[in-house]
């Protein structure tokens, strides 16, 4: 007769031999690394919870610390890899194979690791797409993820910082898996139950705070002029033409400038209330005074941001929060908001090819993409409409039946730090490809979702290219003095110019003389803090004062 | 360092009378800006002291673009340059020949 619960007995198994080293749910920290060589079989498939910004740290490191020659050959299933142990689980041989989203300042070791052979990956994936798999072919079998505080029936309080606890144990707790908890303190009631006892199995109290990394903070200090032109015209020439509500923001200076241009440019132009009020965001410390000058009606979160808790804690009508008063992020809920509920990204890169194809890409790391690949992307699924995009819709204007189009945008100076040209002929992602063996380049954004580059030299409007050799001049045509750029054909660029394809400063009405950075809400680190009533409070690092 | 030289055939010439303008600042990524009066029959003298090496080109295109949207003459414009991008070049060149045109271009 068919055994159907195998998963089952087995993690009956697992459980009586940890068992020994726990009162209950509860592990003593120095006796996690026995526990974890009781729990783990050689082969697994381990999730260590490896967000963009909190991490398991604690379990990471005694994962790495267990011997190959009991745990081997495990198969690691991680959204981000941002810490040094991500990877000694590799140089060790603990574990062998890796599939991964995003593996930021990890993504020079790992390029090395992956050509000595020490790794296999599997793919790297967006967000939505390794959660997706966590719930078909890598549910992980043992899951080390992260809380602020736990009581003794398991019960788990995330914090801000949920991100992505609540997919990683439903996967796993929900197919006879392990759940294992790191937490900052066990007390004896949780402020609320983020994820309820029964799904998890052990907790341990971590020596130290987990790592947080405050990876949203911009100091506006550090925004330069072009920024502020190039804020002007995505406001006048996107925000205001299109009337974009529902949106996302990458990551950078380029989004900081515009975010800090709310209160003061788009409100000069009447656009409070008509642009940018509900967003899927991460609460940016730069969108402090957009909030206070009533533009924003609602922000979800992937995850929350050092120093923002009190801020968010006096804002419930602004942000999600719990009756704790804290807020309750969630990356996969909240990238689908960016993917099907928002009509604007809008986001920095680091190379764009002449088909618009843009990668942060380059040679010698294998770093992976954030959450921009979900959020900047048309998402064919969606059926709602809204006047952004059934207009930019109209616009793609691709045959008899209406449809409408999401808005990726891809703002970028036309060269970057030591003259990097943004524009190239080919990607880095292409030679990437090859030499990490790879199935595909790594490409962030294909260039069929892009609907408009915004440089400091115009904004190029895809949706109306006609041919592909209409794209390529209309993406030449804003390249600015690069080769690409250099390499325009002069008459096509004019009438793409003429047509409305491109738009430059002085056909928004924008006077690059007036890009100063005086229009900016707040100018310091000192400024958002003022501009939150003293309820921000930035980390030691963005503090001059 | 680079030492780099253009000359421009210029537009109307600007009275001696206007004052020298400086903008910008010799920051990383920046670049400073000295707009003077000089007779020089008539024709923009360019002179970029860059840390950047082999840029030659490319400021000779963001020059050539700049003194098409300023037709004046009789000046002399020395730059400092500490690896700004064009895009900066530009804004500065842009901010420093309004300072210096005044109502006069």
């Amino acid at each position: 007769m068919r055994e159907w619960n195998r998963l089952g007995l087995n993690k009956a198994e697992r459980m009586e031999r940890g068992a020994a080293l726990a009162q209950g749910k509860v592990v003593p920290p120095a006796r996690i690394g026995e526990l974890l060589a009781q729990v783990i079989e050689s082969g697994d498939r381990v999730c260590i919870e490896g967000n963009n910004q909190k991490q398991a740290d604690f379990l990471a490191s005694a994962l790495a610390g267990l011997d190959p020659a009991v745990v081997n050959d495990l198969h690691i299933v991680q959204s981000v890899l941002a810490l040094p142990s991500h990877l000694d689980v590799f140089e060790t041989g603990v574990a062998s194979r890796l599939d991964f989203s995003f593996s930021g300042q990890q993504s020079a070791r790992l390029a090395r690791l992956l050509s000595a052979g020490q790794l296999r990956i599997g793919a790297i994936h967006t967000y939505l797409e390794l959660f997706g798999r966590y719930f078909t072919d890598l549910t992980p079998r043992v899951s080390l993820v992260c809380a602020a505080a736990a009581d003794a029936q398991g019960n788990l309080y995330t914090g801000g910082n949920t991100e992505d606890t609540p997919v990683i144990v439903e996967a796993t707790a929900f197919r006879r898996g392990i759940v294992i908890a790191q937490v900052n303190e066990i007390v004896d009631h949780v402020p609320r139950v983020d994820i309820p006892g029964d799904w998890v199995d052990f907790v341990v109290q971590s020596p130290r705070p987990h790592y947080i990394e405050p990876l949203f903070t911009r100091d506006p200090a550090q925004i330069s002029e072009i920024q502020v032109l190039m804020a002007m015209m995505a406001i006048k020439g996107i925000y205001a033409e299109y009337g974009v509500k529902r949106l996302n923001h990458g990551i950078g200076f380029d989004t900081a400038a515009i975010e800090l241009l709310l209160p003061t440019y788009a409100e000069s132009l009447g656009l409070r209330g008509k642009i940018a009020t509900h967003w899927a965001l991460n609460p940016h410390p730069a969108l402090i005074p957009a909030i206070e000058a009533g533009f924003v009606e609602s922000v979800h979160s992937f995850g929350s941001e050092l120093g923002m808790e009190e801020y968010i804690r006096a804002r419930p009508d602004v942000f999600f929060t719990g009756p704790d008063g804290s807020m309750r992020s969630n990356r996969a809920l909240s990238q689908t908001a960016g993917l099907y509920a928002c009509d604007m990204f809008i986001g920095s890169t680091l190379q764009i090819d002449l088909q618009g194809n843009s990668s942060t890409a380059t040679l010698g790391r294998v770093s992976g993409f954030g959450g921009a690949p979900n959020m900047g992307s048309d998402a064919r699924g969606r059926r709602h409409g809204t006047e952004t995009w059934l207009r930019a819709g109209r616009e793609a204007g691709t045959g008899t039946m209406p449809r409408g189009r999401k808005l990726v945008v891809q703002m970028v100076e036309t060269f970057r730090e030591h003259m990097a040209p943004a524009f190239v002929e080919k990607l880095d992602a292409w030679e990437l490809a090859e030499t990490a063996g790879l199935d595909l380049p790594p490409v962030m954004i294909y260039g069929d979702d892009v609907t408009h580059i915004l440089t400091e030299e115009g904004i190029a409007n895809l949706l109306l290219c006609q041919n592909e050799q209409e794209r390529e001049q209309a993406i030449r045509g804003v390249a600015g003095y690069t080769p690409v750029g250099l390499a325009r054909d002069k008459a096509m660029v004019e009438n793409l110019r003429d047509r409305g394809v491109i738009r430059r400063p002085a056909d928004l009405g924008v006077d690059p003389r007036d890009a100063t950075r005086d229009l900016l809400a707040a100018r310091s680190m000192k400024d958002l803090v003022h501009a939150s009533g003293g309820l921000y409070d930035p980390p030691a690092r963005f503090r001059s004062w | 360092m680079e030492r780099l030289e253009f000359e421009f055939a210029g537009g109307k010439p600007v009275a001696a009378r206007n004052k020298p303008v400086l903008a910008g600042v010799l920051g990383s990524g920046n670049l400073e800006v000295l707009v003077e009066p000089a007779d020089l029959k008539g024709r923009v003298r360019v002179e970029v002291e860059t840390a950047a090496r082999g840029f030659g080109p490319i400021w000779q295109a963001v020059l050539t673009d700049v003194f098409e949207r300023w037709k004046l003459g009789n000046i002399r414009i020395s730059i400092n340059d500490a690896g700004a991008t064009p895009a900066v070049v530009a804004l500065r060149l842009d901010q420093a020949l309004q300072e210096y045109a005044g109502g006069d271009a």
